[in-house]
């Protein structure tokens, strides 16, 4: 999975290439305030790739600059190595899937999905259109209006109508947003087996960070119009490099903690009293102060004195304050001798015992799962908007 | 028992008696159209007949010409006005240019305006710019298409707000150029509006007497010409002609109403 994110930086350096789209030093100024600052961004060809961040981010105005919807206040965007940064939308090889489908109502499906090979002229419509139809599974419903479509069909519209025209970049805004959850899963699996199929890129614009983590090779999270960090799912989950981007996806606990010792392979923390160790690879501070970074489920919860698995850091002390049993898993809040509450996430395999309000125990996890971030970050940055979307 | 009986049913009855005060008239004009009065100022029916039917132009000298100018001058109205109260809809509803308030609020003042002072007005224009001579034709039509054009803009205005913008950004998006943009989805989609407000500026244009009075010089639209022959008799032909016209907008309002379910159903 990090092949992708390595690519990225390989052919960002050999310039000219590189044949995705490419925006370099692009910035969009609003009246009153700035939505894009200075981005640079490589997709590479026939990627699946995701913008995500929260409402307000810039993702979908980069998205826009891409359609040739918005003027780039400067910076440039090329595509396959031709700059387009002030072309016209429609002289661009690049199509929309509009958040709200933008489905035209006085056309039927047949003439919403063959519009673009309309306004290209192109002799053979019928063939074309009923191949596409047959892909997102419409044929039967060609003759009918949007209006008399459900929601997730007249997705499917949306998509067979920009995907029928093999854009370079096939730019998808929020596609999935007002269909509900299961609907949802059912066409995030439909999207990434159409991108398999076609071999487009995509350029998917989401705030659900499930969403992107389970469709895109490659994950770019955005917030306050620059890019945080750039990924692959996993290596993105697994060692987020900031604050933003450990409560954004997913959830963390941030223990704040004093650097004793760096050496070459692993550095020492001092936290609250109690040293831990984190890897180098996944030390993302460099001032004395920094925030200790630990996934909930990475988490062992045990009695106090219990030899748990997790050889390295174990923090004894802790009473449990709150217990929410979830069927498949146990989602424990423990307060910490210094005060603050620690979120465990224990799989209820059966071969532990649940622990109660108010017993006391101890936490543990293995080194490598741990992750060291900069102290001026905020602590709670990007946990709100996480947890709301 | 009755008491009961009545209230009941007394929303019924008072909305049918609505509806015959409302249609007597119009009854009236249609049973007239079939008449020949006992004598020319006698205005009562006397006996059946389907001469007016057969030549409403004969024995009403006047009327037919009055009829064509009527025809004429609300078609060119209607066009004038739709056009440039369509271009002035566009222009209000997706610029946004300095004044553009206050031409929003320009705009609804003919329709304010009492008509004798508007039709007073443009008499006192059009005499100081030195037409007093030449009052007539095209000095109605002027008229017509001034007072029509408000309704146009805020009929079209409207419908244009109601639409959603994201739908030519996709149009554009799937290759049409502006003018392909216009034509293919900004127009279908308000063209109802548009239609709507032809059909509208018609009626007012046919319809008035007031302003047409006061800047007809000689020439002689149909209300004008009713009105004309009001104290010497009218010819029961005018009856023809009012109920040909009733005819007509029953025809546009139940074809309307028609397909409107038509759609309605097709998308239930």
């Amino acid at each position: 999975m990090s092949q992708v994110a390595d690519t990225v930086e390989a052919t960002a350096e050999t310039g000219e290439e590189f044949d995705g789209l490419r925006l370099r030093g692009v910035t969009k100024d609003f009246a009153t305030f700035t939505a894009v600052d200075d981005l640079d961004l490589d997709v590479p060809r026939g990627s699946f790739f995701a913008l995500l961040g929260p409402s307000g981010c810039g993702k979908t105005t980069t998205l826009r600059m891409v359609a040739g919807l918005e003027t780039p206040t400067s910076g440039t965007i090329t595509l396959a190595g031709q700059d387009i940064t002030h072309d016209r939308p429609y002289r661009r090889p690049v199509n929309t899937v509009f958040q709200s489908y933008a489905l035209f109502p006085h056309l039927d499906v047949f003439e919403n999905v063959a519009f673009g090979l309309r306004r290209r002229r192109q002799r053979d419509v019928k063939g074309p259109v009923n191949e596409m139809l047959e892909l997102v599974e419409l044929t039967s419903q060609a003759r009918k209006k949007p209006a008399q479509l459900s929601g997730g069909q007249q997705q499917r519209v949306a998509l067979a109508r920009a995907l029928i025209n093999k854009p370079e970049v096939l730019l998808l805004d929020e596609p999935l947003g007002a269909l509900d959850l299961k609907l949802r899963r059912a066409m995030q699996l439909e999207l990434k087996r159409i991108q398999t199929e076609v071999g487009l890129t995509f350029v998917h614009v989401t705030h659900d960070q499930e969403e992107a983590m389970t469709m895109a090779d490659t994950v770019a999270v955005m917030n306050k119009g620059v890019i945080e960090q750039l990924g692959a799912p996993d290596q993105l989950y697994e060692n987020p490099e900031s604050t933003f981007v450990a409560n954004f996806l997913g959830q963390s606990n941030l223990i704040e903690g004093r650097v004793r010792s760096r050496a070459a392979d692993v550095v020492t923390v001092d936290m609250h009293g109690i040293d831990v160790s984190v890897p180098a690879a996944r030390a993302h501070a460099d001032g004395e102060l920094g925030w200790v970074g630990i996934r909930p489920e990475k988490v062992l919860i045990g009695d106090e004195g219990e030899a748990l698995d997790a050889p390295g850091n174990t923090i004894p002390g802790g009473v449990v304050t709150d217990v929410s049993f979830y069927g498949v898993s146990t989602q424990y809040l423990v307060r910490m001798p210094w005060g603050q509450e620690l979120q465990v996430f224990e799989q209820n395999t059966g071969r532990r015992r649940l622990f109660r309000h108010g017993d006391r125990v101890e936490l543990s996890w293995r080194p490598e799962y741990a992750f060291l971030l900069d102290h001026h970050q905020d602590a709670s940055a990007g946990a709100q908007q996480g947890a709301e979307e | 028992m009755i008491g009961r009986w009545l209230r009941e049913r007394i929303v019924l009855i008072l909305g049918l008696v609505v509806l015959v005060y409302t249609f007597v008239p119009i009854a009236i004009v249609v049973a007239m159209s079939f008449n020949i009065p006992p004598s020319r100022n006698v205005y009562a029916f006397d006996r059946f007949t389907l001469d007016n039917w057969a030549h409403p132009c004969i024995g009403a000298e006047g009327m037919c010409e009055s009829l064509g100018v009527s025809i004429q001058i609300g078609l060119l109205a209607t066009l004038g006005a739709t056009v440039l109260g369509t271009l002035a809809a566009f222009a209000l509803v997706r610029h946004d240019f300095v004044g553009r308030s206050s031409t929003n609020l320009l705009i609804f003042l003919p329709m304010a305006s009492p008509e004798i002072v508007m039709g007073s007005s443009l008499l006192a224009l059009f005499v100081s710019a030195g037409f007093a001579g030449q009052l007539g034709f095209w000095t109605i039509l002027v008229a017509h298409i001034m007072f029509c054009l408000s309704f146009v803009v805020v009929t079209v205005r409207a419908r244009l707000a109601g639409m959603d913008d994201t739908l030519e950004q996709a149009a554009m998006d799937l290759y049409a150029t502006p003018t392909e943009t216009f034509w293919r989805v900004t127009f279908p989609l308000v063209f109802p509006g548009i239609l709507g407000a032809a059909l509208l500026s018609f009626s007012l244009s046919f319809d008035d007497f007031i302003v047409t009075n006061l800047n007809a010089g000689q020439t002689t639209t149909f209300p004008m010409y009713v009105w004309g022959v009001e104290g010497k008799g009218v010819p029961m032909a005018v009856n023809v002609v009012g109920t040909l016209m009733f005819l007509v907008s029953i025809v546009i309002v139940v074809g309307g109403e028609l397909n409107n379910r038509r759609r309605a159903r097709a998308l239930a």
